[in-house]
């Protein structure tokens, strides 16, 4: 029997009520590369972090090289020869990559110039054995992200591990990078290294795994051999093939157009494009889901809608009206209700209470304030009022809602939002972290958004939720829309085809 | 969720104290806990107390009989009492201004030199129109004090706002102007002709003075500081303007999200805690030196900072505060007479700050059995 040099059997790891992983099982060979291909949330990191010490499994065993290993640490994990490369680095910013590179090592007390010197050499003729290249002696904040990539490889490869795992290694690269990091994999393989890399790019796993192991929702679904499977059949495995037929029933719309969106390109936070001549409309009265892959635009598609970023050409046709600037408070205004994807970091103050948190899309208004004071009192009811209507289960108005479950947290927010029926409510993963209880709760909301005549543009990465509650699909590719389905055409496979740029049908057989 | 869950997981596992032997106990960092509790600052006094004895000790005095002279020296006497207020004064109006600051995480450290050019510009009204009579020239003074103080602050605030430089390295390093440009007219152009060519200005008239409150060195300065302290308490409890503050304050990406402008909140609270200063700056020109000349303040805009810090920028909290430090600025002063060193009460103040900011981290680690 073959001995793997990793092997997982039975892993368990939940977080409250979530189950991040479900049973897993996963091995890997030495001198080969291994793909763990699964969506975001689907509990590919998590795996990997009980692999590299970062988590402690709740249930199940691992085996390295065979015997069964306890990590408790990193520093267990690093002993036994696992290393890891975060898609956030841990790099120490102003020191130099060499630096960092050895930061932690105990050989020797006394480190003067020669040392340095022989550490430069040996870390150079290391990188250059893999076909990395970055300037050892510069520090970390002024090389570029491919650069300080390659130092965390280097690291953890200074550091002898011959288990190397890269978490999204290609999500911050750029496509010439990407090749490089590629041809990097390949001669660890062929020194005998084991290396995992997860992702959720089809294109990148078909060009560069041997074998992949894809996960679904915390569960590992099968495990392929690169060569004898293609990206139909692993898109159909990320997304899942159960027919869920639990779509909302509902009467067909013909809401009048509310808003139109033609031609946007937008610039993301480092001049990339993020949207490239995206397009498309939402009528009152419907839901209109966008799905992709996380990063193809999604995120600054709301934030340009909901004001918070400005675009670079196109036109934004709004309720009639068209869009010139943007402006939070236009839009808030004009009756647009944003439910952002992280409700911690930009939809909640986690510090203050209810009220406060209630308060804050309408607290300029009449009904709230007079004469730039507020109507304490008058708030409060509202508050409490909107807390009992929505069911939010809050120990006291004023406690803190950092301190509530997530669910409530979104049904406050939720509250928030909706209390002044919107025009338009644009919804980033809104059920992303929730229980099945929370998940319908908020479903029924939309369903009852869009019943009141509202326009619902649903971003997220949930596709039965996409293909439960939408009544048009949309998929956002590379800052585009590529294809659109109806709810009643719409199925996982063509959509997950989409998700992965591949175009059409006919496309994908040629 | 599971993200946030996840990330909160991380930051609970237990930090390893010892590589070596396992400890019976271990300490968790508890992240939930962001705010610190109400008893940090009176723990983090009694143990800068602590501290400071065994520096008396070691110098052969009783702890106990130095603390109970400072006491008394401050809070004993009437006039230890008036002195003592009258430092609480700037303390009070600086430590407002850095207060409002700090609401909004905008690190002003400039308070000292806001306060001194507040005091320049006051007191270039005597200089320029040195007939007024007392009403116009108070008034002009307190005009010119406040807004030359905001606007040493908006020479913090816009690189802040427009080019993303640090206020805390600016407002720290135009405190080294202002008190250059102090030295500068002191020396040179405001020089009193009949000083004995010592530096400082001619000294004020009484029209140029503020008043004072039945016959003490307690001038009305006071009477500003408390009318500010409540205003400052209405505008932050009451207004939208302390509303958008709070939302700033406790998470600013929610509050761009709900269409507040920080850059200009940032600006506004900068003008402010500028303005204050330079208030303070004024008052004791015109109601505590009756002249400008060096050394005007002995710290005072740095001093707020822990007094602020200390009433965890609490209104009633910063009166109790400022009242306390002008208390350890005075009762430093009379142990001189015991033949212990007025730098005392700095050691004291210094001593505070450290057990305060450590209090802010050690009360969210929490100490569990078993390893």
């Amino acid at each position: 029997m073959q001995e793997y040099s990793v092997e997982m059997r039975g892993i368990v790891k939940r977080f409250g009520s979530v189950t991040a992983s479900d049973q897993v099982d996963f091995s890997a060979n030495a001198g080969e590369i291994h793909a763990l291909l699964g969506e975001n949330g689907a509990g590919k990191s998590t795996v990997m972090s009980m692999l590299s010490g970062v988590y402690r499994a709740d249930e199940g065993e691992i085996l390295i090289h065979g015997k069964p290993a306890k990590i408790r640490s990193p520093k267990d994990a690093a002993m036994l020869g696992v290393g890891m490369v975060f898609q956030n680095f841990r790099l120490v910013q102003t020191l130099t990559a060499a630096e960092n590179i050895v930061l932690g090592e105990k050989s020797s007390f006394w480190r003067g110039r020669n040392w340095i010197k022989s550490k430069h050499k040996e870390i150079e003729e290391l990188a250059e054995r893999f076909g990395l290249k970055f300037p050892v002696d510069r520090p970390i904040w002024q090389l570029s992200v491919g650069e300080q990539q390659r130092v965390e490889i280097v690291k953890t490869l200074y550091r002898g591990a011959d288990i190397i795992i890269l978490d999204e290694p290609t999500s911050v690269l750029t496509p010439g990078e990407v090749e490089g990091l590629f041809s990097t994999l390949r001669r660890m393989k062929q020194e005998g290294k084991t290396v995992i890399m997860t992702t959720h790019k089809m294109k990148e796993v078909m060009a560069s795994s041997d074998r992949i192991s894809v996960m679904r929702k915390g569960k590992m679904i099968a495990t392929l051999v690169t060569k004898d499977t293609d990206e139909r059949e692993l898109a159909r495995l990320m997304v899942g093939r159960e027919v869920v037929i639990e779509r909302q029933e509902r009467e067909a719309t013909e809401g009048e157009e509310l808003l139109a969106v033609k031609n946007l390109s937008v610039d993301a936070d480092h001049g990339r494009k993020a949207l490239d001549g995206l397009s498309l409309t939402v009528c009152k009265g419907e839901i209109v889901g966008v799905a992709g892959v996380a990063g193809n635009g999604q995120k600054e598609l709301a934030e340009v809608l909901t004001g918070l970023r400005t675009w670079r050409t196109g036109e934004i046709v709004f309720d009639g009206a068209p869009v010139k600037t943007a402006s939070v408070r236009g839009a808030i205004d004009s009756g647009i209700s944003h439910v952002p994807e992280n409700r911690m970091k930009s939809g909640l103050a986690g510090k203050l209470g209810s009220v406060d948190n209630l308060l804050f899309k309408s607290y300029r208004s009449e009904e709230h304030s007079k004469f730039g004071f507020l109507k304490a009192a008058k708030n409060r009811s509202w508050s409490e009022e909107l807390v009992r209507k929505f069911d939010v289960k809050t120990p006291e108005l004023d406690t803190p809602v950092q301190h509530l479950s997530g669910g409530n947290q979104q049904k406050l927010l939720f509250a928030r939002e909706v209390t002044h029926q919107p025009k338009l409510m644009v919804a980033v993963h809104p059920t992303q972290g929730l229980d099945v209880g929370a998940t319908a709760g908020v479903h029924e909301l939309l369903m009852e958004l869009r019943a009141s005549g509202s326009g619902v543009l649903l971003i997220s990465e949930d596709l039965d939720e996409l293909l439960q509650l939408s009544d048009r699909i949309l998929v956002i590719y590379n800052g585009a829309i590529i294809g659109e389905e109806t709810h009643e055409t719409a199925d996982r496979e063509s959509i997950g085809l989409m998700m992965a740029g591949i175009r059409s049908r006919e496309e994908s057989l040629v | 969720m599971s993200q946030e869950k996840a990330s909160g997981r991380t930051l609970r596992e237990p930090v390893q104290l010892a590589s070596g032997g396992r400890l019976p106990w271990r300490l968790e960092y508890d992240s939930s806990r962001i705010r610190t509790p109400w008893w940090t600052p009176i723990v983090s006094v009694a143990l800068a107390l602590l501290l400071c004895a065994i520096f008396i000790y070691a110098n052969g005095m009783s702890p106990v009989t130095v603390y109970s002279k400072m006491f008394r020296g401050a809070f004993g006497t009437s006039y230890g009492i008036t002195e003592t207020l009258v430092k609480a004064i700037p303390l009070l109006l600086c430590g407002l201004g850095i207060a409002v600051a700090y609401r909004i995480s905008v690190w002003n450290i400039g308070a000292e030199g806001q306060l001194t050019v507040g005091a320049i510009a006051a007191t270039a009204v005597t200089i320029y129109f040195p007939n007024l009579s007392g009403f116009w020239s108070i008034l002009l003074m307190l005009i010119f004090g406040i807004a030359a103080g905001a606007l040493w602050g908006l020479f913090t605030a816009i690189p802040k706002t427009h080019f993303g430089v640090n206020e805390l390295i600016t407002s720290l390093m135009l405190n080294y102007v202002a008190l250059l440009a102090l030295d500068y007219v002191t020396f040179g152009p405001w020089k009193d002709p009949k000083g004995f060519n010592m530096p400082g200005s001619p000294v004020f008239t009484d029209a140029q003075s503020l008043p004072v409150l039945g016959g003490t060195r307690l001038h009305i300065g006071l009477i500003l500081a408390l009318v500010a302290v409540v205003i400052y308490y209405l505008m932050i409890r009451f207004t939208r303007w302390g509303y958008e503050l709070r939302i700033i304050g406790a998470n600013p990406t929610a509050a761009r999200y709900a269409g507040i402008h920080i850059k200009r909140h940032i600006i506004i609270v900068m003008l402010i805690s500028g303005g204050l200063a330079g208030l303070a700056g004024m008052t004791e020109v015109s109601g505590v030196s009756h002249k400008l000349m060096q050394g005007l303040s002995p710290g005072y805009g740095y001093t707020a900072i822990i007094v602020a810090w200390l009433a965890k920028l609490n209104p009633l909290g910063l009166v109790v505060t400022s009242v306390m430090f002008g208390g350890l600025i005075v009762g430093g002063f009379s142990v001189q007479t015991i033949g212990l060193p007025s730098s005392i009460s700095e050691m004291l103040q210094g001593a505070i700050l450290f057990f305060l900011i450590a209090g802010d981290m050690v009360t969210r680690f929490r100490i569990r059995r078993g390893a």
